[in-house]
């Protein structure tokens, strides 16, 4: 009984686990048919929910269960919320897709909660080996969802792409893990952090470089160049639903897990993080405005586009400071809501049977269904971070702690990357609104114009202090707790 | 509740968008357009009255902000809004020019009319804000957010190059803006708030000089490209040419005057030291603007980028007056904004007019207009004439003022500048003769038919206050005075402070 009070703080993930466990027995034990596989998906929907709801019954404060493998504070907290609200969304988009395409099997849910787990984990971790179990939990669920689609190529590719090359990335990163704990002697991170703070950390050849190979494995997983390769073929190549759902949480969890090892296990080397962070948030930004502007597939767009984000949210992080580190929830938090809405509008654009992923298809949009063009149109303005958007404040939070760290090179370069952006932005709203209509889609389903319409209302309704203000304060008081 | 403690200037500020929402919420009936048309006009008139409330009970001994408002908002920043006797008048000019452009947009404008209705209210909304708003931010947000509604009014209902010219409208601008984003946020982290009074206050102290010279820079990106100035002036006439009419009324008259607005509310009170540094920068540009300028207006063949070109020639004596920093400069650069307001956004419903008669802008196509519209060739002579700058029209007082300021400051500058003044005669006399004088040849011009009740409707306000302005320039002069009074003094007990400061 002791023991299991002491799991409180893992309370969440356990209900989870248990939860995927019973429905594979429901699903194993049902008909194999789309009737079982919408019911477990809403039964999965509902345990996430339902975990939500107890993180947010949890007490403040920090908690180290598992013989400190694990901590549970308001990051981990907040990261959770965000992780399982985009699973949820992501799976209450996957609906439609998935029925039309005869996929709406049991082992979707299920696949999507392991990973959802895996990602609880990341954000959790405080050792190297939960690091690597929620990481590859997650990975390894991925993997066989990116490939979901079985009888279609592109799909299979992109599940096999993805697969090679994140063993490769998984490789880097264990080896890494290897390098800090053969110098550091221990896997904990806060003993790994007493070997970093000491005088003799940034002389610990062997520990930075070890750092350095954990850095390439985790930007693999936030695809952030130069190890983006794999975004654009597997983001074409998913199913849309499950395109939707990496382009959110696995790409926060990788996120949480970066701040949480730069924060927990290697302070006192900001100088020495910093320096990679700067990189690659000024490569990824450029090349994710420069090489989206030649796209005709919205998926590719979007996956040049996310790769551009990542590297607006790493600017608040290369700040090295506890505002920057908020900026990066802020924005994580409200890239999450505009890649949600954008995907439920690309799950709109289906005509018959046939799913439409060329942008030229959009054309007049706004003729034929004015809400929706309205609706895409408005989430482009906010991604190119136009005000009173709620993309604009996301730059805000990334941005300023830039310029209070005196990093004016990165903010520069970070403006002038958002401007050429927001060319490609742009030409979306141009097809939609200035070009002549063509044939219409079909109505959209109440799934799909529920998700965009809280999107389009999160994306106005940022700038009012009732909802923006407790976001970043929440926001605030999880970057406080790691303590970066 | 008196209108000194009311929440005025927010009311003025959303309700536009309140009957934005109105429109978008009115069912798709087929008189839908005749109501969102109405809803637009009534919505821009009464906004316009209420607005006249802020003037009325404004009060101009003192040079404080008046109706203030202040309340906590996201994060350190405050929604903050309050007018003195610089931004007042630029409130009422956009309620002003408001309702005139939706009624010139009534019979122009078929084709998707709620949407077109909404993007002008939201653009009402969003251009007030800009005059009101005392936080960096709530000031930035509004700026910027008006890129979308006009990038959208550009886009939906221009020309035949419209997508070319709003892509390049908004890229351009954006630009500009961006690096302005950052200059406020390192202006924030030095004085530690976003409160405009308090920079005003505290800015040239708080800022070193180098500092000065580098947020200087990144604001004069931002308001040289809106204002414009050349070089950066390409996209105007571009997005004027291809912008509806009433877009285009709305760029000259009231998006133009964003850049000097800005250069009297941040360049000149909290960068003072750089400001003077960079004054023959300025006055540089200005005089290129006036003198080039003029000249490629006269070279050209299209009237509304005649226009937009002579635009740019007139914000060059705006920023030549700013620039010289005396007090009667700075009248003149405000009445020069405010008179430019009027009398360009008169050019070119003007040309609307023709244009949906013609449906072309081509010089070629008209003339000898004065024999079947004489009504309108009496208009069109005192815009061009207040265009000129003739003594008696409004567009005089603000040339002069500048002038005679810039003379002072330096005599080159004065100069050169006034070779534009009579450049400006030759550009706008040439174009008014080739439109409206000669023979009435051209054989679709033989049915053309004179201005209706609602053009004369439009115009009869704008000619009013134009001539009543070149008369009475009193009028505005005396709002502005004490408030443009302190920004002079301010900068010169700034000025005094740093070079002080150097000495020792």
């Amino acid at each position: 009984m002791q023991i299991l009070l002491s799991y409180a703080p893992a309370y969440p993930e356990m209900l989870l686990a248990v939860g995927a466990m019973v429905l594979l027995m429901i699903g194993a034990f049902s008909d194999d048919n789309a009737h079982t596989g919408a019911f477990v998906s809403w039964l999965a929907v509902a345990l996430m929910l339902a975990a939500g709801g107890l993180i947010l019954m949890q007490p403040e404060g920090t908690q180290h269960p598992f013989e400190q493998a694990f901590v549970v504070d308001q990051f981990a907290r907040f990261m959770k919320l965000l992780i399982l609200g985009g699973s949820a969304v992501a799976m209450i988009l996957s609906f439609d897709f998935l029925r039309n395409k005869g996929l709406l099997k049991f082992e979707y849910p299920i696949l999507l909660m392991l990973a959802t787990i895996g990602m609880m984990m990341m954000v959790s971790a405080n050792d190297l080996i939960s690091l690597y179990l929620g990481l590859e939990l997650q990975s390894l669920s991925l993997y066989v969802l990116a490939s979901f689609q079985r009888e279609n190529v592109r799909s299979s590719e992109a599940g096999l792409k993805y697969f090679v090359l994140g063993a490769l990335s998984s490789g880097m990163l264990l080896y890494g893990a290897s390098l800090v704990y053969g110098f550091a002697g221990t896997t904990g991170f806060s003993e790994i952090a007493n070997v970093a703070k000491a005088q003799s950390g940034a002389a610990n050849i062997g520990l930075i470089v070890g750092l350095v190979f954990m850095l390439v494995g985790l930007a693999f997983k936030i695809s952030a160049v130069p190890f983006h390769m794999w975004t654009p073929d597997v983001y074409q190549g998913a199913p849309t639903p499950v395109t939707a759902l990496f382009a959110a949480a696995p790409k926060l969890a990788a996120m949480g897990l970066l701040m949480r090892v730069l924060g927990g296990a290697f302070p006192g080397l900001e100088q020495q993080w910093q320096q990679v962070i700067w990189f690659i948030a000024i490569a990824s930004m450029l090349l994710g405005a420069f090489a989206a502007i030649g796209q005709t597939n919205i998926k590719r767009l979007m996956a040049y586009s996310s790769i551009g984000h990542v590297g607006f949210a790493l600017v608040g992080l290369a700040a090295g400071t506890q505002e920057g580190a908020q900026g990066v929830l802020v924005y994580l938090l409200i890239y999450l809501v505009m890649t949600l809405g954008t995907f439920a509008c690309i799950l709109a654009m289906r005509r018959g049977d046939e799913m439409i992923e060329d942008i030229d298809q959009l054309a007049g949009l706004a003729q034929n269904n004015l809400m929706m063009a309205f609706i895409l149109g408005m989430l482009m303005f906010s991604l190119a971070g136009i005000p009173p958007l709620a993309g604009f404040w996301a730059k805000v939070y990334v941005f300023w702690p830039a310029v209070q760290a005196g990093l004016y090179p990165l903010a520069v370069i970070g403006v002038i990357a958002s401007v050429i952006g927001a060319y490609y932005y742009l030409r979306i709203v141009k097809i939609m609104f200035f070009d002549e209509p063509r044939e219409k889609f079909v109505p959209i389903s109440a799934n799909l114009g529920f998700v965009m319409g809280a999107a389009l209302i999160f994306i106005f309704a940022f700038a009012l202090p009732q909802l923006g203000g407790p976001i970043i304060d929440a926001a605030s008081a999880a970057a406080k707790s790691l303590r970066l | 509740m008196t209108v000194e403690t009311s929440p005025i200037l927010s009311i003025v500020t959303f309700l536009p968008l309140l009957g934005a929402l109105f429109i978008a919420f009115l069912p798709a009936t087929p008189g839908g357009d005749r109501n969102a048309r109405h809803t637009a006009l009534y919505t821009t008139i009464f906004t316009f009255a209420i607005s006249l409330l802020i003037w009325i009970n404004f009060d101009t001994r003192t040079p404080d902000f008046q109706f203030v408002e202040d309340v906590a908002w996201i994060g350190p920043f405050r929604y903050k809004m309050g007018v003195d006797g610089i931004s007042m008048l630029f409130v009422i000019l956009t309620t002003f020019l408001m309702p005139l452009c939706i009624l010139a947009s009534w019979e122009s404008v078929t084709k998707r009319v709620k949407e077109y209705m909404i993007a002008f209210l939201v653009l009402e909304t969003l251009m007030i804000g800009v005059f009101c708003a005392l936080d960096l931010m709530l000031f930035y947000l509004f700026f910027e957010a008006g890129l979308i509604p006009m990038f959208l009014i550009i886009g939906v209902w221009g020309g035949n190059r419209r997508v070319y010219a709003s892509f390049k409208f908004f890229l351009y601008t954006l630009l500009g803006s961006v690096l302005m984003l950052l200059a406020m946020f390192a202006m924030a982290t030095t004085a530690g708030t976003t409160d405009i009074p308090t920079l005003i206050q505290v800015g040239s102290t708080k800022f070193s000089p180098d500092m000065q010279w580098w947020l200087w820079l990144a604001f004069f990106a931002s308001f040289a490209v809106k204002m414009p100035m050349w070089p950066v002036h390409t996209w105007l006439p571009d997005a004027h040419v291809e912008a509806p009419t009433a877009g285009s009324v709305i760029l000259a008259g009231i998006l133009l005057k964003m850049g000097g607005y800005g250069f009297l509310r941040f360049s000149l009170p909290m960068f003072p030291a750089a400001s003077m540094d960079l004054a023959p920068f300025v006055f540089t540009l200005s005089v290129i603007a006036i003198v080039y300028t003029s000249l490629v207006a006269l070279a050209q063949q299209d009237i509304k980028k005649l226009i937009a070109y002579s635009s740019v020639a007139h914000m060059g004596f705006v920023t030549m007056g700013i620039f010289t920093f005396q007090q009667q400069g700075i009248d003149g650069a405000i009445f020069q904004m405010l008179s430019h307001g009027i009398v360009s956004a008169a050019l070119f419903l003007c040309v609307g007019i023709v244009y949906d008669r013609m449906h072309t802008r081509e010089i070629a196509a008209y003339g000898g207009l004065a024999d079947r519209m004489p009504v309108y060739a009496a208009v069109f002579m005192v815009f061009t004439m207040a265009n000129v700058g003739l003594p008696g029209t409004s567009g005089f007082v603000g040339e002069f003022l500048t002038l005679l300021s810039a003379f002072k400051a330096n005599t080159w500058v004065a100069f050169f500048a006034t070779t534009g003044v009579i450049l400006s005669a030759a550009y706008a006399l040439y174009l008014y003769r080739r439109v409206v004088f000669g023979a009435l040849e051209k054989p679709s011009l033989k049915a053309i038919a004179d201005m209706n009740s609602r053009e004369i409707a439009i115009m009869a306000p704008l000619v009013i206050l134009t001539i009543l302005l070149g008369f009475y320039p009193a009028l505005l002069l005396d709002v502005m005075a004490v408030s443009v009074k302190q920004l002079v003094m301010n900068f010169e007990t700034a000025l005094a402070q740093s070079t002080a400061a150097v000495a020792q």
